[in-house]
């Protein structure tokens, strides 16, 4: 084949489009859409903390108006859909722990399993110490 | 089980189509024919003009990945009696331009892969051509099941990040410069770390995970990038914090 026929033939390569509904083909494509999105909620619920501490730290009356606007059932609804949203991105990114994290014991590799329980372990005991400062 | 099944192919004949069509044929449906025996009946008996990639014939070559029924498939080691009654429909790889019929445009990737430097780097500048360099079986795993991978591209197939963002430098390319980073015997981890740490590298991985489900020959290139997610991290934390002696 000459350069000039290489050449032709490469313009004419077939560039299949990308459907739109690519996302719902698998299960795990759809998981990778939800993910993706969790992100706007996790940077709501950033914004929703700090307005906390801003109400808190502005007196009684702010923070009688924050009370007041987490009671709204909007955002009531939004709050329990960011949660699900915050617990599958969490749940994810656990997931993904051990194959981040190859540790060694001597010539034997930790085993997976143990890696997750102990981020698990570990979210447990936060969560644990957050309560008890809040509802002591 | 029936006598015969029918293979559905994805055809593109740049010389005559503008658009993609299918094509039917009915093969042999016998126990030990896999998708590539029913293609290769097609070429020999039926229609000449098709045209695919093979070789090996055994799942080493990696040079005869397909879509089969919508799955990203080494056509030599997926059995046509696995899909009866049929039909089978072969298409391309995704995520890669078409040449021609089930034969795909790799370029891409062969321009990616020597970015990462898939070989072993020495770390002396005037290495003894006499030496030895041993590994114990222990050092060896580290890197053993990224050394399987055999280009096949199915990683790539499958992978939703790679369809919408073209530079990301993929499963495949990660998953090697993986091999040589975690072997004893290579001093290259900070000449790939430019590539690998970078946007269009290993950050650009959402964990999908699919790319380890298509894989052939087990290397797990999800786990590959999610490895070095951590190992870029770190170092970028030591960069920060500690003085360039303690590095
Ligand atoms: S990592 Fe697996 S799927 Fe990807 S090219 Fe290598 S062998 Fe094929
Ligand atoms: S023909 Fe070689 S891997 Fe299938």
């Amino acid at each position: 084949m000459s350069t000039r026929d290489a050449a032709s033939s490469e313009q004419r390569l077939y560039r299949p489009p990308v459907s739109l509904t690519w996302w719902l083909r698998k299960p795990s494509y759809l998981l990778f859409g939800l993910r993706e999105l969790s992100s706007v909620f996790i940077a709501w619920f950033v914004v929703y903390l700090l307005m906390l501490v801003y109400a808190v730290s502005s007196g009684s009356a702010a923070y009688q108006d924050f009370l007041d606007l987490s009671a709204n059932p909007l955002v009531l609804i939004l709050n329990v859909i960011a949660l699900a949203f915050v617990l599958l991105h969490t749940i994810t990114w656990f997931g993904l722990a051990p194959k981040a994290m190859v540790l060694r014991l001597g010539a034997r590799r930790v085993p997976p399993g143990v890696i997750l329980a102990a981020h698990y372990a570990a979210w447990l005991v936060v969560s644990a110490v957050v309560a008890w400062v809040i509802l002591r | 089980m029936p006598e015969t099944i029918t293979i559905e192919v994805w055809r593109y004949r740049p010389e005559q189509d503008s658009e993609p069509a299918w094509d039917s044929y009915e093969v042999p449906l016998r126990k030990e024919w896999a998708v590539l025996d029913g293609l290769n009946h097609i070429k020999d008996q039926l229609d000449g003009t098709l045209s695919y990639r093979w070789s090996c014939r055994m799942g080493i070559c990696g040079s005869c990945g397909m879509t089969v029924n919508g799955e990203p498939k080494l056509s030599c080691s997926t059995f046509l009696t696995d899909y009866a009654p049929g039909p089978v429909r072969v298409e391309p790889m995704r995520n890669f331009p078409v040449i021609r019929d089930l034969v795909v445009e790799m370029g891409d990737f062969m321009a990616k892969l020597p970015t990462v430097k898939p070989w072993l780097v020495s770390g002396d500048d005037e290495p003894d051509e006499d030496a030895e360099y041993l590994q114990t079986p222990v050092e060896m795993d580290d890197y053993k099941r990224y050394s399987m991978c055999i280009n096949c591209m199915l990683c790539y197939s499958a992978c939703p990040v790679y369809a919408l963002d073209p530079e990301f430098i993929g499963p495949a390319a990660i998953a090697l410069a993986q091999r040589y980073n975690l072997d004893s015997r290579d001093a290259g981890a900070e000449d790939r770390r430019d590539v690998l740490a970078s946007a269009e590298g290993v950050w650009a991985c959402t964990f999908v995970g699919e790319c380890s489900v298509a894989c052939p020959k087990d290397v797990d290139p999800a786990g590959a990038i999610q490895r070095y997610k951590l190992t870029a991290a770190t170092k970028a934390v030591k960069d920060l914090l500690l003085p360039r002696g303690a590095r």
